[in-house]
């Protein structure tokens, strides 16, 4: 009991220097409203003058909110690792590989502060989209399920984002692979267009997006009426599946990146 | 010149047995054998890339050991990591103390990571501040803290949980003589406090021979010389200083 008391106050100990940090300086958590809102403002608006993508019943613009929601919170937890390289560089990171604490509380502390960025980002999504008239369900447990759901998924993406940093070790490496990355993950996902509408290839690249079932559970939760492509329990299911692999992976790397 | 002999008593805070760390292209630590008594300050001296951080990243488990073993405390390093880990502080050459946070939390996170019970935190941190001189500046960004304070944070986060060790390396590069002498204050009354056993590499004679019992010097990753500094002194010619040691024992270096 003791052990799993301790890993559960190590992990929570390094996502509470991300809030703290957070708290001294929120400038940043206000920037980054700035490209969803220009995606649903200016793509939205554009977008939904067509007619022909096939929505599952809803406006465009509905449709495309939680995408960007979704595709919001993979672009800061996908940089996430540059922090990464930046705290080894510093000393930091040193710091907190010669504590006691398991590699993984390690891993599962940063990846929790990149799920609590997410919340951010997604509390701002929703304030702006409720301003937009957008169509939302607002019941406890929709919330509570978003709210499961960017956690997991932003978790998924700092960890993804943390193995890169620990097999390239170098900040202009890491940028370059993660810009690389980056808009293959966006647009091989449902974010601003139904899967129906791929060609056969970039479907099947889209099974195996986390992104992809990232968005369709959160249109499943957000959106009043519209239909899960894959399934709400089968979403959460991949999404755990794909976290528990990335954390154990980076939880073995983590102290690599020292050599 | 006499070595110290490495033996495994209880007396013995850390031992180094043809502690060896090879790359690809280089063998930064080549068979370097010593041992450091509890309570003592052991030094470790020699010029850049000899092969003193190497050593103490070895030592503390950051990086896994080529051949040759160590032990710290009475924890082998490389089965036991857990252990050491918990038994040692470590404040590296890099600036470890997170300047985006008060000293308050970077104490505080430090005290979690360590497992310090809820109910000790408050008194250790508090302990720790006033013992590295900084109570005043405790709810300050450390980012707004001189080099010399930033360092004594940084000694004060890596003694929050009593290490039986404390590794230090190059604790005062950078500081103005003022800061040297509050940081070796310190240093010395951790020693007499917790009876912590101290390794530190240092560039700075005057410093070893101020603070440390022994030292041993590296050159290419080989140990070029140990003893106390007074005996490594009389060795060379009378009246030698530990700067005359420095050039003696590691001038021919690559």
């Amino acid at each position: 009991m003791t052990a799993i008391a301790n890993f559960l106050t190590q992990m929570l100990a390094i996502a509470e220097a991300e809030v703290r940090k957070l708290r001294h300086d929120p400038v940043d958590l206000f920037t980054r409203i700035v490209q969803p809102a220009l995606w649903l403002l200016i793509f939205g608006q554009v977008f939904a003058r067509l007619r022909g993508i096939p929505t599952g019943g809803v406006s465009y613009r509905d449709f495309l909110a939680p995408g960007i929601l979704a595709q919001s919170v993979l672009f800061i937890a996908i940089f996430y690792g540059i922090s990464t390289i930046w705290e080894r560089d510093l000393g930091i990171l040193a710091m907190y590989l010669v504590s006691p604490a398991p590699r993984s509380a390690l891993v599962l502390g940063k990846s929790l502060a990149a799920g609590v960025r997410g919340l951010a980002q997604a509390l701002m999504v929703y304030v702006l989209a409720v301003l937009l008239g957008i169509h939302l369900v607002l019941s406890i447990l929709s919330l509570a399920g978003v709210v499961v759901m960017i956690v997991l998924s932003a978790a998924i993406f700092a960890c993804f984002s943390m193995i890169i940093a620990c097999l390239v070790k170098t900040r202009e490496r890491f940028m370059g692979i993660s810009q690389v990355l980056t808009m293959p993950l966006f647009f091989a996902s449902s974010a601003i267009y139904p899967i129906a509408l791929m060609p056969e290839w970039l479907r099947h690249v889209a099974d195996l997006n986390p992104l992809t079932y990232q968005v369709d559970a959160l249109r499943t939760l957000m959106l009043p009426g519209f239909h899960s492509d894959s399934g709400l329990l089968r979403d959460f299911a991949v999404q755990a599946g794909i976290f528990t692999i990335l954390v154990l992976l980076a939880g073995r790397l983590y102290q690599t990146i020292l050599e | 010149m006499a070595a110290l002999a490495p033996a495994r008593t209880t007396q013995t805070a850390i031992r180094a047995q043809d502690l060896t760390k090879s790359f690809p292209h280089k063998l930064a630590v080549d068979h370097v054998t010593f041992s450091v008594e509890q309570g003592s300050v052991f030094g470790l001296l020699g010029r850049n890339g000899a092969g003193k951080s190497c050593t103490i990243k070895m030592l503390t488990t950051l990086s896994p050991i080529s051949s040759g073993s160590a032990s710290v405390g009475d924890y082998d390093v490389s089965s036991q990591p857990v252990d050491v880990r918990r038994s040692i502080g470590y404040v590296p050459q890099l600036a470890s103390a997170d300047i985006d946070l008060t000293a308050y939390e970077n104490l505080l996170i430090s005290a979690k990571l360590y497992c310090i019970p809820r109910t000790e935190r408050r008194e250790r941190i508090r302990e720790a501040l006033s013992l590295m001189g900084l109570e005043k500046s405790v709810d300050l960004l450390a980012r707004s803290y001189s080099g010399g304070m930033l360092r004594r944070l940084e000694i004060a986060q890596a003694m929050l949980h009593h290490p039986r060790v404390l590794f230090l390396d190059e604790p005062t590069v950078g500081l103005d003589p003022l800061a040297r002498h509050a940081v070796w204050t310190r240093i010395g009354e951790l020693r007499t406090r917790f009876g912590t056993t101290i390794l530190l590499t240092t560039h700075y004679m005057d410093e070893a021979t101020e603070l440390c019992d022994h030292v041993a010097f590296l050159r290419d990753g080989k140990l070029a010389g140990i003893g106390t500094p007074a005996e490594l002194c009389a060795a060379l010619r009378p009246g030698a200083t530990l700067d005359d040691v420095f050039i003696a024992l590691t001038r021919t270096q690559a």
